[in-house]
C-alpha cells in the first residue's frame, strides 16, 4: 500500500487566533437556530414504515377465514431466543376445515424474547407467520408482553392471497386429481 | 404616585430591594436552565421539552389552569415553560443521598459556598439609573442595593470566592473524578482571573484623573459611557460604549467571562465526556440544583458586570444614553423623568442585555467544542495574559498623553 504523505500547512495567524472559525461556527448554529425542526412528534405522528421492515410477529389468516399456521412447529424450532412456545391441536371433523387436519392450539410468541431475526417467518411452509408494521410493544407486566394467539390474529388480520392450497387439494382429492 | 415608596424607611427599601433581587435572581437562574435546553434544542434543529403540563389539583392547579387557557396555555407548554416547575418540584422533593465516602462536613457546605457568592455580589452591581434631587441639584442616581466605591472590586473579590466551592466539592466528595474537576477548575480560575482583572483597569484609567477621587464604582464606568463623571465632561465620548474605544479590553474580559464561568468552551470543571460530571458528580437532588443556580448567577453577574463596563449599562444603543431616551420620551409621557417610571425602563433596558448575553453564552456553548486543558491554560497564561498586559499599556500610555 502506497503511504501518501499529507503535507500539513501551517495555520494562518487568522486561524490560530480562532476568531474568524468561532464566528463562521455561531453563523452555522445560528442558521439552525431559525431553521424548522425535523423531530418527529412521535406519538402523534408516526413515522412512516419502510417496505420489508420487521416488526412484531404475527399470525395470518387466509381470504376464507381459515387460520394458515398448520402448526408445524418449524418457527417455534426455528426461533433463535426460543420466543414461540406452539401447542399443536386437531381440527375437529365437524369443522370445515377438517380436511387440513392440524392446527395451533396455542400459540404464544414471548416479545420480551422475540429479537425481530424474522427466520419464523423464513421459515414458515405455510406463509402463515409474518414480521409486520407493528413496532411498538409495552406493558406493565411479563405476562402483557407475551402474545397470545387470539392477539397475534388480531395483530395479524388477513393475507390477500389466492393459493388456498389446502381448498385446492381438497377438491382434488375428491374430484380425483382431475385438473 | 409613587412617593410612598420612597417615604419608607432606607432599611425597609433596601430589605425589599434585597428580597426583590433575590426573588428576582432565584426563578431567572432557573429559567436560563430552561432556556439552555430550549436553544440547545432549536440550535440542534430540535423542538425541546414541549410536552409538560401542570396537573389541576394540588399545589400546581394554578400553573394547571393557565395550561388551559386556550393559545396562551398551549403556547407555554410548548415553550416549555411547565418544565421549569416540573424540573423544580423534582430537585426539591426526590431523595438527597450522602454517599458514605464523602466529608459529610464539607460536603454539604459546598453547595451553600456556591450559593452566597453567587447571589451576594448582586449587591453591588448597579441595575438602572433616575433623577434625584440631592442637594437641589437633580443628578442622576444608581439603583443599587450598595452603591459603594469599590464596586468592581467587590464584584471580582467576591464572585471569585466561588472557587472555593468548587475546591471544596470536589475534594470532600472523595471521588478521583470530582477531585480532578476541582483541581482543574481552582487552576483555571486563577489563570484567567488574572486577565479578567487586568482587562477592565483601561476602563478605570479612563475615568481616574490623576489626583483626583479615585472610584472603581459600577454606576461611573456607566457614567463615563454616557460622557459624564463627576460633572467632568467628555464630549468626544459622549453616549459611546465602551467596546468602541476598547474592543481588546472587552473581548479578554468575555473570554475570560467564559472561563470564569466554567462555561463551554472552557467547562474543565465539568468536562463530563472526560470527569463523568467534574466536581459535582457525586452530587444530586437539591444539592446539585443549587450548583446549577450558582453557575446560572454566576453568569447573570458576569455578564452584567461586562454590560456595565464595555456595553452602556442601561443605555438603549450607542449614542443614546437613558437620559436621553427619557428626556424625548417625556414628549409624550408625563411622569417619564419620575424615579420609578425611569428606573423601570432603566431595569427592563438592561435586563434585555443581560438576557442577550446570556443567550450568547448559550449560543457559543452549543457551537463549540471543549478546549483541551493544556490549550485552556496556554491560552490564559500565553495568549490572554501577555495581551491584556499589553492592552494595559497601550491605554496607560494613551491616556496620559490624551489627558495631558
Ligand atoms: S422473529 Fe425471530 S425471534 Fe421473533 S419469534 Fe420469529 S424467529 Fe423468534
Ligand atoms: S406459523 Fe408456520 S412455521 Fe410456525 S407452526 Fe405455523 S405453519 Fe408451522
Amino acid at each position: 500500500m502506497a503511504v501518501i504523505q499529507v503535507e500539513r500547512k501551517p495555520l494562518t495567524f487568522a486561524e490560530r487566533t480562532y476568531i474568524p472559525q468561532i464566528i463562521g461556527g455561531l453563523w452555522v448554529t445560528l442558521k439552525h437556530f431559525f431553521q424548522p425542526t425535523v423531530t418527529l412528534q412521535y406519538p402523534e405522528q408516526r413515522p412512516e414504515i419502510p417496505k420489508g421492515y420487521r416488526g412484531v410477529p404475527t399470525l395470518v389468516k387466509d381470504p376464507n377465514g381459515r387460520e394458515k399456521c398448520v402448526s408445524c412447529q418449524l418457527c417455534e424450532f426455528v426461533c433463535p431466543p426460543k420466543a414461540i412456545r406452539i401447542t399443536p391441536g386437531e381440527i375437529s371433523a365437524e369443522s370445515d376445515n377438517a380436511h387440513v387436519e392440524k392446527g395451533p392450539q396455542a400459540f404464544d410468541i414471548d416479545m420480551l424474547r422475540c429479537i425481530y431475526c424474522g427466520l419464523c417467518q423464513e421459515v414458515c411452509p405455510e406463509e402463515a407467520i409474518f414480521l409486520q408494521n407493528q413496532f411498538s410493544m409495552s406493558g406493565y407486566t411479563r405476562a402483557e408482553m407475551v402474545n397470545n394467539k387470539e392477539r397475534l390474529y388480531e395483530l395479524g388480520g388477513t393475507l390477500p392471497d389466492e393459493h388456498l392450497k389446502w381448498d385446492k387439494k381438497k377438491t382434488a382429492e375428491e374430484h380425483g386429481n382431475a385438473h | 404616585m409613587f412617593d410612598f415608596y420612597f417615604h419608607l424607611p432606607l432599611i425597609v427599601r433596601l430589605v425589599l430591594q434585597a428580597i426583590a433581587v433575590i426573588l428576582f435572581m432565584f426563578p431567572v437562574a432557573a429559567a436560563c436552565s430552561m432556556a439552555e435546553r430550549k436553544v440547545c434544542a432549536w440550535i440542534q434543529n430540535r423542538p425541546g421539552p414541549n410536552r409538560t403540563i401542570a396537573p389541576i389539583g394540588g399545589l400546581l392547579t394554578p400553573l394547571g389552569i393557565v395550561g388551559r387557557i386556550p393559545f396562551l396555555g398551549p403556547f407555554l407548554q410548548q415553550m416549555g415553560i411547565f418544565q421549569l416547575a416540573a424540573d423544580g418540584g423534582k430537585f426539591t422533593f426526590k431523595e438527597d443521598p450522602v454517599p458514605a465516602h464523602v466529608n459529610k462536613f464539607y460536603f454539604i457546605l459546598a453547595p451553600i459556598v456556591a450559593m452566597i457568592p453567587a447571589l451576594t455580589t448582586v449587591a453591588v452591581v448597579p441595575v438602572g439609573a433616575y433623577y434625584a434631587v440631592v442637594n437641589g441639584q437633580t443628578i442622576l442616581q444608581p439603583i443599587v442595593l450598595a452603591n459603594v466605591d469599590i464596586g468592581l472590586l467587590a464584584v471580582f473579590a467576591v464572585s471569585s470566592l466561588g472557587v472555593y466551592a468548587v475546591i471544596l466539592a470536589g475534594w470532600a466528595s472523595n471521588s478521583k473524578y470530582a477531585f480532578l474537576g476541582g483541581v482543574r477548575a481552582s487552576a483555571q480560575l486563577v489563570s484567567y482571573e488574572l486577565a479578567m482583572t487586568l482587562s477592565v483597569l483601561p476602563s478605570f484609567l479612563w475615568m481616574n484623573k490623576p489626583g483626583g477621587q479615585g472610584t472603581l464604582s459600577l454606576f461611573d464606568a456607566v457614567q463615563m459611557q454616557n460622557g459624564v463623571w463627576h460633572g467632568f465632561s467628555m464630549a468626544s465620548l459622549h453616549g459611546m460604549w465602551g467596546v468602541f474605544y476598547m474592543p481588546i479590553s472587552a473581548f479578554i474580559f468575555l473570554v475570560a467571562l467564559f472561563a470564569e464561568t466554567n462555561r463551554a468552551p472552557f467547562d474543565m470543571a465539568e468536562a463530563e465526556s472526560e470527569l463523568v460530571a467534574g466536581f459535582h458528580t457525586e452530587y444530586g437532588a437539591f444539592k446539585w440544583s443549587l450548583f446549577f443556580l450558582a453557575e446560572y448567577c454566576h453568569m447573570i453577574i458576569g455578564s452584567a458586570v461586562c454590560i456595565l463596563l464595555f456595553f452602556g449599562g442601561w443605555n438603549i444603543l450607542p449614542w443614546i444614553p437613558l437620559t436621553t431616551l427619557i428626556d424625548w420620551l417625556s414628549h409624550f409621557i408625563p411622569f417619564a423623568a419620575h424615579p420609578l417610571f425611569m428606573g423601570l425602563v432603566g431595569i427592563g433596558i438592561f435586563v434585555g442585555k443581560v438576557f442577550s448575553f446570556i443567550f450568547f453564552f448559550m449560543w457559543v456553548r452549543w457551537t463549540l467544542p471543549r478546549f483541551r486543558y493544556d490549550q485552556v491554560m496556554h491560552l490564559g497564561w500565553k495568549k490572554l495574559l501577555p495581551l491584556s498586559i499589553a492592552n494595559l499599556i497601550f491605554y496607560t500610555l494613551g491616556i496620559a498623553l490624551l489627558q495631558k
